[in-house]
């Protein structure tokens, strides 16, 4: 079946980041096939390249990142919900004179038409709010 | 771009948290791009609907105002689940806006028909 995510949460203050994370690896390794993950809201922040986190814990935007590339899977963090969250890629960077950059390399940033656009395309679309 | 029939339901109060804002944003969206658009409230989203809102006071952007923006975007219908409205002691006079009350067998067609639900 083809998927698509809508993910809402930050991975810093919801277990709803882990779960569409799982839930995306666990559908393709069963075969299915992942259309687009959104990020829309405070998820952007499981786009954010600038995230830390403590060892024995898991670095939910650096997960992403590895499962994105590895399967060739397209993301889109929502350009409004990014921007006023800090995260950004080399041109809204530019843009806004800020210092740097902090959007994954896996992940575009993009408007809510790519959510609709996910909508349509796809069989079924996964909220993770 | 294909046609199907979307559903939006926001489930949020209205200040707290931006989730309310977030589900207007992808339904208008979703009618911009010519999509069927419905837009249920339910649940604590019920209280976006309260009229004599301002939103001045706390720095925010009264929830009603945007709400109005709807069926300008061709969202036509606002709807609302009936069982939230009794539950906040609600009626539709307290509402800032003309909507549609559905009962819990109308908001379950609804999702049924639905190609995409989208909650928030």
């Amino acid at each position: 079946m083809k998927f698509s995510l809508l993910v809402s949460t930050s991975p810093a203050s919801s277990q709803g980041a882990m779960t569409a994370y799982q839930f995306a690896r666990a559908a393709v390794s069963q075969g299915h096939e992942i259309y687009r993950v959104f990020f829309y809201g405070d998820g952007v922040l499981n786009a954010n390249a600038l995230s830390t986190v403590p060892q024995d814990e898991i670095n939910l935007p650096r997960a992403w990142d590895e499962f994105l590339t590895n399967h060739n899977i397209e993301s889109v963090a929502c350009v409004s919900s990014a921007l006023v969250r800090g995260i950004l890629d080399t041109d809204e960077s530019a843009r806004h004179k800020m210092a740097g950059v902090s959007l994954l390399e896996s992940t575009q940033i993009a408007g809510l038409g790519q959510l609709v656009d996910a909508s349509i395309q796809s069989e079924r679309l996964v909220s993770f709010a | 771009m294909q046609r199907k029939s979307l559903t939006f339901i926001t489930r949020q109060a209205p200040y707290g948290s931006n989730k309310a804002k977030l589900v207007i944003d992808a339904a208008l969206a979703a009618a911009v791009f010519e999509q069927q658009v419905n837009f249920l409230f339910m649940d604590d989203g019920v209280f976006q609907l309260v009229q004599n809102q301002n939103a001045e006071s706390i720095s925010s952007k009264t929830i009603g105002r945007v709400l109005e923006t709807l069926e300008l975007y061709g969202i036509e219908q606002a709807l609302v689940d009936s069982v939230s409205l009794e539950e906040r002691d609600l009626s539709a006079e307290d509402l800032a806006i003309p909507v549609k009350i559905l009962n819990v067998e109308q908001v379950r067609q609804l999702a049924a028909r639905s190609d995409v639900v989208i909650n928030l």
